[in-house]
């Protein structure tokens, strides 16, 4: 029976550094690749040991495909392909292959330039594995070799984010990163995938409309800053920052407020530029009006000085450090200080330094754009997946969601190292001749009746990969076979006081009242035939009502042909005419 | 299979294609031409124009002076451009089902197409196709709306009066299909029925057919179309090129192994260069500046303007032309030029990785931000107190029957300083000028057309070997006016199938296999059997389901178990109801084998008999023949059906079922 096997090397029952391998009909793909921002060891990357262990990652994996351009999805990348060693192809978006290098290099600023780690990637290796990485379009239906395809779809989330389709023969993977909460945007075909893999970051939250989240964002910054306080927005410079500029821009437009907005200077602004030039990827709504006006030109908001910081009066920035409130927009993974100031740590120990007092105000809106509960729910409708698998989230919170899919179908959440199987039933593809299939359904008549089912018989040949079904007398000729014909002539000894044709009729009549729906016939040759049987009359010399009844059929008549002798040898009923 | 021919412009194609229940058109090209015969829309009152004598004939039998106009020794139709459509009576085009789109130029014809006919399916196109397609015709419809005209010509279509018409309006063919332009809200009607794909997407069409867009290296998201099911492949090539400019490259290999390629758009320019057009553009340009005239470049609105801007951006320090301004006029400058920068994915390689850096892939964003290039929805407006000469203009339309560049051609025609060149392929320049004649200004002709050319097409034919190819009848001979160049055509081997407009051709080929799936539980109760080394045969009987032009086979369901009931010892009576037909047999009974198991069935008394086809074999116990032949087994025995059956079997045994 073949099977799909799932096994995350990063992610499972986790959030961070996510990395799928899926196993589908003989081909094993990689999903992701990305970093735990929680650990400085080891466990910063997925543990692709488990592949090593048998060989190079080249020999075993057929491709690598990368959700989108967040860290924790793509950067171990050149870890692996580097340094591990990988030079088969890897699949990404181009908005992704375009920002991830920059997130990457970034990344390995802070480890290396900061840190001071070693054995760690350089630059020159993001480059070198970025020249593997071949760019995706939406919709695409891309041919890995002759039995893999993958197709992405829009996944809103971040800009670039896709799912993706990963179909060999008919059986397929779904996996999707992230959901956009413009749910009805991120749109997938009723595509039928026998797993869908998904994110369960929000698993327990069912959240509260983005509007409501948004009114609530503006009202706590807003708040903050009639205080005469600062805010301070901990958030990734691409995705999300764009998300709230456009957000606060607006808000300050309308509530013509005075209050500098900042981002911190570097990625954002050339994050900005991103967002113009790929604005095909962005939302309706947004680029729509791009020849107007393009919404990633700001106003009221600008790039970060130093010297900025000290500056008395309210401000807003983005990515910065010590001030007066934060709002933190998103989840926090386990180990990282965001994670502990919200769980209400007011101490932090700074790397090798002092002991740092929390003391301003700590908020949490939910505005990442991972999929929650409804999400899911609402994408298991669009593709009616037969089993779930769920990855990227808490242990504790995975099982609420698996609770609630599982009133539904299986659903599956291996944590890593650990492989989930999945058993497929997949059709088996034929080429069925078009004149068998012809015959087939001009028997059934014009429609089709669901109470009489439309039997069909044909002969299928097997040939090296091919698989043809054809009408038995085809297959003779394509073969090049000579039809042997089996016959069977039964001697049948009847006592019947008639003349020879007399009995014929007799038979003949009898028949008919016994075999309803059969072609039965009285020929002037002085025989009957019921369907193609023939049968004949002759008396013997001595006694004329000792009747020799000679049936003759093929071996396709076989049945009608056993059963006509076993009658027949039971005599005619008198009162026959 | 058919294909119903609409159009016979070789590069504004529209052909409807029936295959396997469906019907698909390709491409809705709209002939322009036409507007040839019209005289021009000013934008400003011009005394010329409104002055031309009215056309009566020469006897003054016809008197169509407020329909005709006399202009330069030519007769115009003095009424709004109309446009040659294409066919609407060959078929009923409510009966189609999805209209696949190749390029921004060959959609223009679409509202005529699925406004107003019953239409009621879909329009495939690429993202750019139906951004850029939509800025070409809300740019007509402006050109056209801004400068209504009360009258609208007919009475010379009348056709005893046409046939008394002096030439080109004469031979003018089909002018009562010719229709004025849409509106907008026709334009945005037929716009909503498109639904868009991205490259090498497999859309399915009712489960019979898959359509695919490629690439097709001609202009942005320009694709050729793949029609197939899983045994036919039809292959749609429509404007291609081979050339580098900016759009992403074409690909030939998906063309590959076609049964039937359907080939239009070919180069209309087969003599001319572009690369050396280009050459000659620039010096021409650069000259007349420098003499202090200006330089009038009638284009379209996207394409190959993108590749004149950044060929001149190359161009301009160079040719110390750092001062002159640039002007770019039309309602959809600023949308164009916009829109070209945000499809990065649908670019070439090298204009891909600039925008990984990022910046704008083409480089006329610089160009606008140096103020060197500027851009204006018209002549009204801003331009007319910005604008500075000598100066170089791009705007519309090439035709010069309407649009900005009509203004242009009435400022500027009287000055031999001024130079005019056609960049544009789709008119001839002698008859876009004939109502401007005559003219002072300098005419230079570098017509730039990426489509492929006879030699190009003729490789790739080579490569993707088609059993078929459909062509406008255009290409099967050279053109007219060179009718020695024999390399201006095609030649192939079989011959291309040739059409022109209204020509239903048979598309040769036959469908032999369909595909069918094979339920897991049927496929695992088969009992395949080896015939020859490596051929496998098993007999199947099954329901076969279809679906949405999809088929299944499955188990044929176990007939209801008897109910047990008195009349049970009748049952026997009962004529036997066949669920499965016996298999064909094939094979030979090899006679000392078939004895060998008589002997072990305890048949031993057997009486062989030498035949002139084989052997009888007289069992002599059973009073029962047996005659083996080659080619068939006869039993002849008394009734004695287990007797009878045993000896079936055993028969059975040494032939192969089908």
């Amino acid at each position: 029976m073949p099977e799909i096997n799932v096994t995350p090397l990063g992610a499972g029952q986790d959030v961070g550094r996510s990395c799928i391998l899926v196993s589908i009909g003989g081909k094993n793909i990689m999903l992701d690749c990305g970093m735990h921002m929680g650990y400085n060891d080891d466990r910063r990357f997925p543990d692709f040991s488990y592949i090593t262990q048998n060989g190079r990652l080249t020999d075993f994996l057929d491709c690598v495909i990368i959700s989108h351009f967040h860290l924790d999805h793509c950067g171990a990348l050149p870890y692996m392909s580097e340094m591990v060693g990988y030079d088969g192809p890897i699949y990404m978006t181009h908005p992704t292959k375009a920002i991830c290098p920059i997130l990457l290099e970034d990344f390995r600023k802070i480890t290396v330039d900061k840190k001071g780690e070693t054995n760690f990637f350089t630059s020159q290796m993001i480059k070198d594995c970025m020249k593997k990485v071949v760019p995706l379009n939406l919709h695409q239906t891309v041919q890995v070799d002759d039995e893999l395809e993958i197709k992405a779809y829009y996944a809103g989330h971040v800009l670039g984010a896709a799912m993706v389709h990963i179909k060999v023969g008919s059986e397929s993977v779904v996996y999707t990163v992230s959901r956009n909460k413009h749910a009805a945007t991120a749109w997938i075909d009723k595509c039928r995938p026998d797993i869908l893999i998904s994110e369960s970051t929000y698993a327990t939250t069912i959240r509260d409309s983005k509007r409501c989240r948004e009114r609530d964002f503006l009202k706590k910054v807003h708040e903050s800053i009639e205080r005469g306080g600062k805010v301070l927005i901990p958030v990734f410079a691409l995705g999300r920052a764009q998300e709230l500029c456009i957000l606060l821009e607006t808000f300050w437009e309308r509530m013509n407020l005075k209050a500098p907005i900042y981002f911190s200077t570097g990625l954002t602004e050339k994050a900005n530029h991103y967002y113009k030039l790929f604005i095909t990827w962005t939302n309706q709504k947004i680029r729509k009006t791009f020849v107007q006006r393009n919404m990633f030109e700001f106003k009221h908001i600008k790039a970060f000085d130093r010297s900025y910081a000290d500056n008395p009066g309210p401000m807003l920035i983005g990515k910065f450090k010590r001030q007066c409130s934060v709002i933190m927009p998103g989840y926090c993974v386990q180990g990282t200080i965001g994670h502990k100031i919200l769980n209400g740590q007011r101490k932090l120990e700074m790397e090798g330094r002092a002991t740092l007092d929390v003391k301003l105000q700590v908020e949490y809106m939910s505005f990442s754009a991972h999929a929650d509960a409804k999400g899911i729910m609402q994408l298991i409708r669009m593709a009616e997946p037969r089993n779930m698998l769920l990855v990227h989230g808490e242990a504790v919170k995975m099982e609420f969601l698996k609770g609630k899919i599982e009133q539904e179908f299986n659903c599956y959440m291996p944590a890593n190292g650990e492989t989930a199987t999945i058993t497929t039933n997949p059709s088996v593809p034929v080429d069925i001749s078009l004149s068998l299939l012809k015959r087939e359904m001009a028997l059934g008549g014009s429609l089709p009746d669901p109470k009489k089912p439309r039997t069909m018989h044909g002969t299928l040949i097997m040939k090296e990969n091919s698989l043809k079904l054809v009408s038995s007398e085809q297959a003779l000729k394509e073969l090049g076979l000579n039809e042997h014909q089996l016959r069977f002539t039964c001697r049948v000894q009847l006592q019947d006081p008639h003349s020879d044709p007399d009995t014929l009729h007799r038979i003949y009549t009898h028949l008919k009242s016994v075999l309803k729906g059969y072609t039965i016939q009285h020929l002037p040759d002085g025989t009957v035939m019921v369907e193609s049987i023939v049968i004949k009359v002759s008396s013997s010399a001595e006694d004329s009502n000792a009747k020799v009844l000679l049936l003759s059929w093929s071996y396709q008549d076989e049945d009608l042909g056993s059963f006509l002798s076993t009658l027949l040898k039971k005599g005619l009923p008198s009162g026959l005419c | 299979m058919k294909l119903y021919c609409l159009s016979g412009h070789p590069t504004l194609p529209c052909n409807v294609l029936k295959f396997k229940s469906t019907t698909i058109m390709l491409d809705c090209g709209l002939d322009t031409t036409s507007v040839l015969n019209f005289l021009p829309l000013p934008l400003v009152h011009s005394p010329r124009l409104s002055k031309l004598p009215g056309w009566v004939s020469k006897d003054g039998t016809i008197n169509l002076e407020k329909e005709l106009k006399d202009c330069a020794g030519r007769v115009f139709v003095d009424s709004q451009p109309e446009f040659c459509l294409p066919e609407r009576e060959l078929l009923d085009l409510s009966t189609i089902d999805v209209i696949l789109i190749s390029n921004y130029h060959c959609m223009m014809a679409l509202p005529y197409i699925t406004e107003h006919t019953g239409f009621t399916g879909t329009v495939y196109a690429t993202e750019p196709t139906l951004q850029i397609g939509r800025l070409l015709m809300e740019e007509v419809v402006n050109f056209m709306e801004r400068v209504p005209k009360a009258q609208s010509a007919t009475c010379w279509k009348n056709k005893e009066i046409q046939r008394m018409l002096p030439g080109p309006l004469k031979d003018a063919v089909d002018v009562w299909t010719w229709k004025r332009c849409y509106s907008m809200q026709e334009v945005n009607s037929a716009l909503s029925k498109v639904q868009l794909v991205g490259y090498s997407q497999k859309v399915e069409l009712f489960g019979a057919v898959q359509v695919s867009p490629l690439s097709s290296g001609y202009s942005l998201g320009s694709s050729n179309w793949i029609i197939q099911s899983h045994h036919e492949k039809v292959s749609y090539v429509s404007g291609s090129s081979l050339l580098t400019t900016h759009p992403q490259p074409m690909d030939q290999s998906s063309l590959k192994n076609s049964d039937v390629l359907i080939l239009t758009g070919l180069t209309q320019m087969p003599t001319a260069n572009p690369d050396g057009m280009l050459g000659e553009f620039c010096s021409n340009l650069a000259m007349t500046i420098r003499a202090g005239g200006n330089v009038l470049v009638p284009c379209y609105s996207s394409g190959v303007i993108y590749d004149l801007l950044e060929c001149l951006y190359q161009f301009i320090e160079s040719a110390s032309l750092g001062t002159t301004p640039f002007y770019f006029i039309s309602p959809v400058a600023n949308s164009s030029l916009e829109f070209s920068q945000i499809f990065a994915e649908w670019l070439c390689h090298n204009k891909q990785t600039k925008v990984y850096l990022p910046e704008p892939p083409f480089p006329h964003a610089e160009l606008i931000q140096t103020n060197k290039l500027k851009h204006y929805p018209s002549i009204h407006g801003d331009f007319s107190s910005e604008f500075r000469q000598p100066c170089v203009v791009f705007t519309g339309h090439p035709s010069l029957r309407f649009g900005d560049v009509v203004h242009f051609m009435e400022l500027w025609g009287k000055s031999s300083l001024n130079t005019i060149i056609f960049t544009e392929p789709d008119f001839s320049y002698l008859d876009a000028l004939a109502p401007y004649q005559p003219l002072a200004m300098k005419c230079v002709y570098c017509p730039i057309d990426t489509r492929l050319n006879f030699h190009q097409v003729s490789k790739l034919l080579k490569e993707v070997q088609p059993l078929h190819v459909v062509c406008p009848e255009q290409y099967t001979q050279p053109p007219l006016t060179q009718s020695h160049r024999s390399d201006l055509m095609l030649e192939l081997q079989p011959p291309p199938m040739p059409y022109r407009r209204c020509s239903v051709l048979n598309l040769p080929f036959r469908r032999r296999y369909e595909r069918v799936y094979i339920l897991p539980e049927l496929a695992n109760s088969l009992v395949p059997s080896e015939i020859k080394p490596g051929v496998s045969v098993a007999t199947v009987s099954a329901v076969v389901h279809s679906k949405d032009n999809k088929h299944t086979l499955q188990s044929v369901p176990k007939p209801p178990p008897v109910a047990p009931s008195k009349k049970r010892k009748r049952v026997m009576d009962e004529p036997p109801v066949v669920m499965t037909p016996k298999p064909l047999l094939s094979g030979a009974v090899p006679l000392e084998a078939f004895l060998a198991t008589l002997q072990k069935h305890g048949i031993t008394e057997v009486k062989v008999e030498e035949t002139a086809d084989g052997h009888i074999l007289h069992l002599q116990a059973e009073d029962t023949l047996i005659q083996l032949e080659e080619d068939g087994t006869h039993i002849v025995c008394d009734n004695n059906e287990p007797l009878r059956t045993t000896l079936r079997d055993l028969v059975l045994r040494f032939l192969q079922k089908l």
